[in-house]
This record gives structure tokens, sequence and C-alpha cells, in this order.
């Protein structure tokens, strides 16, 4: 009797346990589906945008192309490089003012961050108060303008550099990380002789490179994504554009060729014309070249420099 | 005698911490003091300047007259301001599509989060998650250019749509003014869900595992263990996530709204800051004036939405901001 009731048991929790593998194995199957398709959806435009950027102008309007070109060409990059002369200059601004931007917004948010995590600043509350409100409280697009036009900085290249170079956000993300460093390595320090610069640089620096990755990326991707400020200052001045900028332009003149108004097919006509929907491509793929690959090396460093600002507020 | 005791300790460990402010003190550390009045000089020019230049917008300003030399009109710009229709729609657009991506971000990025972390395989989870966020490193002109290409009369979607012959002939998305909203949802849950699970996929590591092995024993399923362990484990990151970008709501609508919309669905694409930027770069209507006057308004309104929701954690005992 007892055995029985003890097979009884032991049955019913295998047929318990069978159920629940194959509600198991179903949710599995379904969720591997699922992120899968999710990975094709984000994956998909940016392959067929490669794939329409190798393709020929006017074959490409006919549509129909997915992840192969259906006429090699390497016309479309070559125009870009060789003849749309604002994107080579764009190229070159963007370049530089990522690198420009990016070292001195570093520079300057990892000394203000040493600054407000040192436990014995007179003024840290203040200071950090300071900055805190200019998170929240900001001027807006126009005196923002105008002061920069009183200063001189439009129409100027420093206008990607200077206005931009310390960011509250960033601040509170290092200073986080740097509170977490243990301040006996600073009083040890302190008590060789080493200034408050000295220990900066020597012994706050060093440890500090994970969270100085992780702003130096962030800073250098918004540097190389932005055009706002380009359209906004330097609209004028060709000479000072930006990349994306440029691709901005190319946007523009697209839909006006393609009608985004009307949404109705392209006429033969205007398709022989301009067909810039290649050479857009061909810029959005260059523009995206470097970020895709320098993306797996960069890509450790992002999501601990989110997990630290994010989480630990 | 035991409160006594815990509040001597805080007391020392506050003198402990508290900076002292002694002449010795200042001279040990003037260096710090003499970098921070450059950063405090800086942030006044670039970040409390522009607050005190919210004045021209109580003037009639014209740039080459300066603001002393500007004419005073007192809160004329404000009532042009709520009286113009346009701004009334501008300021609905932006609400509505502000609130709009942040439920649909926060659901899609929690939901895509906890799918995530089911997976059993750690190269393709790997795999998934590096994919996942790589649209947020491309600029919202890409992120335009590929949309705009994927609806258009040749693209994907139409062409998936008559192939599956839901539809006949293309079907004008951009043209519907009906269709905007949802494809700017969709177009900012296409570029940052993977990059919002970020946060809520490392807020799911750092749940108890003995929870999920407690709620095993007790029978509960996947699913239940989804929704009574790992949700309210989340709940703390969540809330702290929605009050930080409960201030950004009016803040989200730029970009692909500037970049997207066109002539035809303008009534529902147009948000605030297009409307500044229009009274700022349009040379024949330009009006310094009343653009600040517009800005003057959604910084308010921000600020309050930022004041309100931390009020509303601080009361439900929930995590706040400050």
């Amino acid at each position: 009797m007892i055995m029985a009731d003890i097979q009884q048991i032991s049955l019913d929790k295998i047929k318990h346990k069978k159920k629940m593998a194959t509600e198991d194995l179903i949710f599995m199957i379904f969720n591997t589906l699922f992120l899968v398709l999710f990975a094709v959806v984000t994956l998909y435009p940016v392959l067929n945008t490669l794939a329409i950027s190798f393709n020929e102008g006017n074959d490409a309007v006919r549509g129909g192309i997915y992840l192969l070109p259906r006429k090699w060409s390497w016309r479309n990059y070559e125009e870009i490089l060789f003849e749309r002369p604002g994107i080579r200059v764009g190229a070159k601004i963007t370049v530089l003012r990522t690198i420009v931007g990016t070292l001195t917004s570093l520079a300057a948010n990892a000394l203000l961050s040493y600054i407000l995590s040192r436990k014995k600043f007179l003024f840290k509350s203040g200071l950090s108060l300071f900055w805190v409100i200019t998170m929240y409280a900001s001027g807006g697009m126009i005196p923002v303008l105008i002061l920069f036009r009183y200063l001189h900085l439009t129409s100027s290249f420093w206008v990607y550099v200077i206005p931009g170079m310390v960011s509250a956000f960033n601040v509170m993300v290092m200073r986080t990380y740097m509170l977490g460093i243990p301040d006996s390595l600073e009083e040890a320090a302190q008590l060789e002789g080493a200034g408050y610069m000295r220990v900066f640089v020597s012994i706050i620096t060093p440890l500090c490179k994970p969270v100085y990755a992780t702003i130096a990326l962030f800073v250098a991707v918004y540097h190389w994504n932005s055009w706002f400020d380009a359209m906004l200052y330097n609209r004028f001045d060709p000479q000072y554009t930006t990349l994306q900028y440029e691709l901005m332009k190319l946007l523009d003149s697209v839909s006006a060729t393609t009608g985004a108004t009307s949404g109705a097919s392209m006429t033969a006509a205007t398709a022989n014309t301009i067909t810039p929907v290649t050479v857009r491509a061909a810029a959005s793929i260059a523009t995206m070249a470097p970020i895709i690959a320098l993306y797996p090396f960069l890509q450790r460093y992002f999501v601990t420099g989110l997990t630290i600002g994010g989480v630990k507020e | 005698m035991e409160i006594s005791t815990s509040r001597s300790k805080k007391k020392k460990e506050i003198d402990i911490n508290k900076p002292q402010f002694t002449v010795k003190e200042f001279k040990r550390q003037w260096i710090l003091v003499a970098i921070s009045v450059v950063y405090v000089l800086y942030g006044l020019l670039f970040y409390y300047l522009p607050l005190v230049g919210w004045i021209i917008a109580f003037q009639d300003f014209k740039y080459n007259k300066g603001i002393s030399g500007s004419k005073w009109v007192g809160f004329k710009k404000f009532q042009f301001l709520f009286s113009d229709k346009t701004f009334l729609l501008v300021i609905r657009n932006t609400f509505c599509m502000g609130a709009l991506n942040l439920i649909f971000s926060t659901i899609v990025a929690i939901a895509f989060a906890i799918l995530l972390n089911e997976v059993r395989n750690k190269y393709f989870k790997k795999s998934i998650q590096t994919i996942s966020y790589l649209p947020h490193f491309l600029s919202w002109i890409i992120v335009v250019a590929i949309v705009s290409d994927a609806l258009s009369s040749t693209g994907i979607i139409n062409d998936l749509l008559m192939r599956l012959h839901i539809i006949d002939t293309p079907y004008p998305f951009r043209a519907k003014e009906a269709w905007f909203w949802p494809i700017v949802v969709l177009s900012n849950l296409w570029k940052e869900t993977g990059w919002n699970a970020i946060i809520y996929l490392a807020a799911i590591t750092s749940i108890d595992p003995c929870l999920y092995e407690s709620a095993a024993i007790d029978g509960a399923g996947r699913f239940q263990k989804m929704r009574y362990v790992t949700l309210p484990g989340l709940r703390p990151t969540i809330m702290i996530l929605l009050l930080m970008n409960m201030g950004n709501v009016l803040n989200a609508g730029f970009e692909i709204q500037y970049l997207l919309g066109n002539g035809l669905v303008q009534n529902f694409s147009r948000t605030i800051d297009i409307y500044i930027l229009d009274w700022a770069l349009d040379a024949r209507n330009l009006d310094y004036s009343l653009g600040t006057a517009a800005g003057i308004f959604k910084t308010v309104v921000s600020m309050t939405f930022i004041v309100v929701s931390n009020y509303i954690a601080k009361k439900r005992g929930d995590e706040r901001l400050f």
C-alpha cells in the first residue's frame, strides 16, 4: 500500500516534470525565434542599406533590392569621395571635432569629478548643486544662440568643442566611480608629499581607466553623430560643416525627389536626373563604418559605464 | 539608550566627513578652490547666462539693438503664444509623442530584458545583445534614412504587405497624419530598445537567486517567477528611470520629428523645439523673443514634471532623484 503510494507520488512528479519540460521547451523555442526575429529586424535595414550603396543608381529606384545589390557599382562611393566636396570637408571637421572634443571633454569632466569626489573639499555640496542644476534648467535654444553670437562662437569650429565640454551627467557618472576608490590610497600619497594634482594624475587617473573609456566613448559618439549644431551655428559656413549635416542635406534632397510629401512612386523622368538614394546609402554606410568597426572592441566599456551611471544614481 | 548612541555615532560620522572651514584647510586645498572657480565661471557663462537671457521674452528683441536697446513689451509675446493655434498643437504633439515613447520604450525594454534573461546559451545571449544595441550608436539622420527607405513605395514594408496581399498598391505611410506618431514610436523602439534594456538586464542579474529557488520550491513556473520575482525586483530601477525620463518628456521630441516630418503631416509632427527653431531660423519671420518665450514654457513645464513626479515618488516611498 505504502509502496503504491510512493510509486504514485513519484509518477505524479515525473508527469509534472515532463509537463514542465514540454512547457519549457515550447517557451524556449518561441523565445529563441522571437529573439532571432528581433536581431533580423535590427540588422536587416543596415544590410539593406549596404546592398543599395553598392547598386547602380537608376536600377535601385525600381526597388526590390534586399541583401545583395542587383547591379554592382562602385559609382556611389566614388561620388561621395571625389565629387562632393561638402562631404570631404564634413568628414575632416567631424574627425577633428571628435578627437579634440573628446580629449578636452574627458579632461574637463575628469578634473571636475575629481574635485567633487574629494570628501574634504570645502565647497563640495555647493559646487555639486551648481552643476546638477544645469542638468535640468536650460536657457533654451535661442538665448544660447544669441550668447554664442555675442561670444563669436558662431561661424567657428570652437562652437563644437567649448560649450559642451563639461556635462553634469558625465561628471556624476565619473564621480560615482571615483568615490569607490579607497581614501587610503590618496592619504598614503599625501603623506609622501603628493599634492592634489599629483594624486589626480598619478593615482586616480590610472585607476579610472574603465570609466574614462566609457565617457570618452559616449562623447566621441555624440561628436561623430552631431549635425544640429552645424546647422544652427554654422549653416552659412560650409568650411565648418559636419559629416552628419551633409548626410542630412542628402536626406532632404532625397525626400524632395522621391516626393515624401505624396508618397507616390517616382516618375521615370526624375529618376533619370538624380538618384541620390544610392549615394545617400553610400554616405550612410561610410558614416556608420567607423562606429561598426570599433564596436566589438568598445562594447564592454559602455555596459559598465551605463550601469554605474544609471543604477547607482 | 539605543537611539542616543546611534545618534551620537551619526554625529561623529558627520564630523569626520564634513569639511572644516579653517584658513589652514583652505590653504591646503587652494588648488581645488582655484580650479573650481574656473568651473563656476564656465558654468555661469554657458549655463546660467542663457537663463538671464530669458528677459528677452519680455522684449521685442532685435539682435542689432541688443538687450538694452530693444523695446520692452511685457507679456505680449506670451499672450500671442497661447493664442497661437499652432503652438497649442505643437504642445499636444510634443507631449503625446514624449509620453508614448516613454511608455512603450519602458515596457518593450523590460520585456526584452526579461526574455533575453531566460536564454540559457551564453553565446546566443551575447550575440543578440550585441546586435540589439548597435542602432543606438547610429545617428537619427541614418535612422530616418532607413525608415524612409523602408516605408517608401518600393520599400520593404510595402513590399511585404503587397506580397502578403494585405494591400494592392503601395500605401503612402509618410503622407498619413495618423501614421506619424506610430512611426516615431516604432523608430524609437528600433533604435533604443537594446540600449535601454542594458540597465534592466543589469538589475535582473542583481536579483538574489535565492528568491528564484524559493519560488521554484513553492511551485512557481517560469511565468510566475517572472511575474512575482523579476518584475518586483526591477521595480526600483523602473521607478528611478521613469523619474529621470519624466523631465525629458518634452525634450524627447526633436530630431526624428524634424527629419521625418513633412508638409502633409505637420499638424502631427511639429514639436515645441521645431516651433522654436522656426522662429530662430526663418529669415522672414525671425522672432527671437517669441522663440524664447516658448522655450521658457518648455523648461518650466519640464521642471514641474520632475518636481511633481519626485514628490509623488517620495510620498509613495519609492526611489527618488533628490
